[in-house]
């Protein structure tokens, strides 16, 4: 992999993550990170969407009328996640269930609409393709991040496998409610992004 | 006095620029001056006001105004313990008051238990807020390199009066941690904070744990005790059985431990209008919104909510009422800066706390809200009260856009 290719993988993971830098996708990631397992769902559904749109719309970059252009993504979006909630409901009902709308908004999750517009319209489909991976798995690792310590500390479990014994359950820990409250949500997502700063400077904006 | 100059003196160099212990110098710095009036001043060039009232006058002011507060805090948290204890037999909440208390040989329901019993509950809860919360605070101006801000003192000191005396203490070092980090430093330390810091951390606890801050449980020091609180009963019913309308003005009824006593917080309010440091203007209108608000809701009336009935002067002695204008709205780093802003800033937590309390069934206390809303509204308000200035002058100087 040479040095362009392994930069558009790996830089929205960190410095240029889509999240804690552009803050986009904000919603599902308060929406869905209750618990880690619907999280862990949403994130590989997002990167799929995100990787196959990009390719897509990428391959038809050159014949796509400019005015018409967001019409023709979202097309391609909305059939992609049609496809993923689909799948869901097929195989993994329950959770598809707790996700309920949320699958639907990818559609309008400014990440899968915005690496379209931003990137796959202007690059071939193997880099776009890339490109989706990275700003998915960018995505999943916030997402996984947030969920982990709100499912933790707000029920005590772990993809619903006890780790802290409740007190009203006989043990000794006192869940935190405001974990499992959409503020618990951005207090974390918060700390990331003081945490990715003072880690990489060059992260801050120059006032 | 001149020895322990000299003595501090002497050991300044440590701590200075090129000294061993420079990293702590904002430790030595914040000490040397609690001690003397630093003998520096501002550096850069412009004009500076000298005055002897600094932040650290400032802050021992408030600390002072507070004293009342927590004599009441300790008086009535003992009291409110002692006598169902005296009456009905049971247990202190946490259990080692009481072996402490049987130790001294105090009997029950006296005045030596209550004192003791209170000064058993406040202190414990003071002392984690001081040393949590003190110690990031020292931690972060070490890391940041300024100077540690005695805000902290006031801080520390207010957090406690708004916890209820059955609060554990490890949720009192978190909700400090969550306050002094989120609510102050990530903001750059004092005099950045655009929330107050005390309610900050009370918030968190509120949301994070309400069985240990709200309902029935926490409000007296008893095991197993449940009381309403006042507030709670008005919710329930419309009026107030356990307690007249004096009790609860010198506080003698269940509640945070600081917050019960309106008289308490009278005097505070007395020393620090008088002293010049809290605004008046912010304290009165504040009671201006509770009056106007309460006195418009009962004429409103409501068929299902007997809340809406209470009158004014209820509002003004039960829950935090009183405390929150006298000591938490007043706060000059998140309140509106500008005389008019003052106003409405205070009339419109006034009023906000009295919608809260009456129009939302899921609290029924509403000024630890009331105050952190319009704390995020202050910048705005001073805009506006800003541009309406020079709107009017511009149209006194015929000024045409």
């Amino acid at each position: 992999m040479d040095k362009k290719t392994r930069k558009i993988l790996l830089d929205p993971l960190h410095v240029n993550n889509p999240i804690t830098l552009q803050v986009l996708g904000i919603c599902s990631a308060l929406a869905v990170t209750t618990k880690l397992e619907t999280a862990i769902v949403m994130s590989a559904a997002l990167t799929f969407v995100t990787a196959m749109s990009n390719a897509a719309v990428s391959v038809l970059r050159n014949r796509i009328p400019g005015n018409i252009r967001i019409i023709v993504q979202l097309t391609i979006i909305a059939s992609l996640v049609i496809i993923a909630d689909q799948f869901m409901k097929a195989y993994i009902y329950s959770v598809s269930k707790q996700l309920s709308v949320f699958v639907g908004l990818i559609i309008t999750n400014c990440i899968v609409m915005g690496r379209a517009e931003a990137f796959a319209m202007a690059n071939p489909p193997g880099l776009s393709f890339i490109d989706g991976i990275g700003n998915g798995l960018g995505y999943s690792a916030i997402l996984l991040i947030v969920a982990f310590f709100r499912e933790l500390f707000g029920s005590g479990s772990l993809l619903g496998f006890t780790v802290f014994q409740k007190v009203n359950m006989g043990g000794w820990y006192t869940p935190n409610g405001l974990m499992v409250l959409a503020p618990g949500a951005f207090f974390l997502i918060g700390f990331i992004i003081w945490i990715q700063r003072t880690v990489t400077p060059s992260m801050v904006e120059e006032e | 006095m001149k020895l322990l100059r000299k003595i501090l003196d002497s050991q300044a160099h440590i701590f200075e620029k090129g000294g061993k212990l420079e990293k702590l110098y904002p430790l030595w710095e914040a000490q040397d001056t609690f001690l003397y009036t630093p003998g520096e001043r501002t550096r850069d060039h412009g004009p500076h006001v000298r005055d002897a009232l600094d932040i650290k006058r400032t802050m021992s002011m408030v600390v002072i105004a507070l004293i009342p507060c927590v004599i009441a805090a300790i008086l009535n948290s003992g009291y409110q313990a002692q006598s169902w204890l005296a009456a009905h037999g049971g247990t202190p909440n946490p259990a080692w008051i009481g072996s402490a208390l049987a130790a001294l040989g105090l009997e029950t329901g006296t005045i030596g238990a209550i004192v003791v019993h209170g000064v058993l509950l406040f202190l414990p809860v003071y002392i984690v807020s001081m040393a949590v919360g003190g110690g990031l605070e020292a931690t972060f101006s070490i890391i940041r390199k300024h100077e540690i801000n005695e805000g902290f003192l006031v801080t520390g000191m207010l957090y406690p009066l708004v916890l209820p005396p059955t609060i554990p203490l490890w949720q009192v070092a978190l909700g400090v941690a969550f306050g002094v980090v989120l609510g102050k430093e990530v903001f750059g330390g004092t005099g950045m904070n655009i929330l107050n810091p005390a309610l900050t951390a009370r918030a968190f606890l509120f949301f994070a744990y309400p069985a240990q801050i709200s309902g029935v449980q926490p409000w007296v020091a008893v095991d197993g005790f449940s009381t309403a609180t006042p507030l709670s009963q008005f919710a329930a019913s419309g009026h107030v059985v356990d307690w007249n309308w004096f009790q609860a003005f010198i506080g003698a009824i269940p509640g945070s431990m600081g917050e019960t006593s309106t008289f308490a917080c009278l005097i505070g309010a007395a020393i620090l209008i008088g002293s010049g440091i809290g605004s008046w203007r912010i304290m009165v209108s504040c009671l201006g919104g509770l009056f106007g608000m309460s006195l418009l809701l009962n004429i409103v009336g409501s068929d299902t909510n007997p809340f809406f009935g209470v009158p004014f002067y209820w509002h003004l002695v039960c829950g935090g009422f009183a405390f929150g204008a006298v000591f938490m709205a007043t706060d000059p780093v998140s309140a509106a800066i500008s005389d008019r802003g003052k106003f409405i800033y205070g009339a419109l937590i006034g009023a906000l706390c009295v919608l809260v309390r009456v129009l939302n069934p899921a609290y029924p206390e509403g000024m630890m809200l009331a105050i952190l809303f319009m704390n995020l509204f202050s910048p705005l308000i001073d805009y506006f009260v800003v541009k309406a200035n020079a709107k009017r002058r511009e149209m006194r100087l015929a000024v045409q856009q």
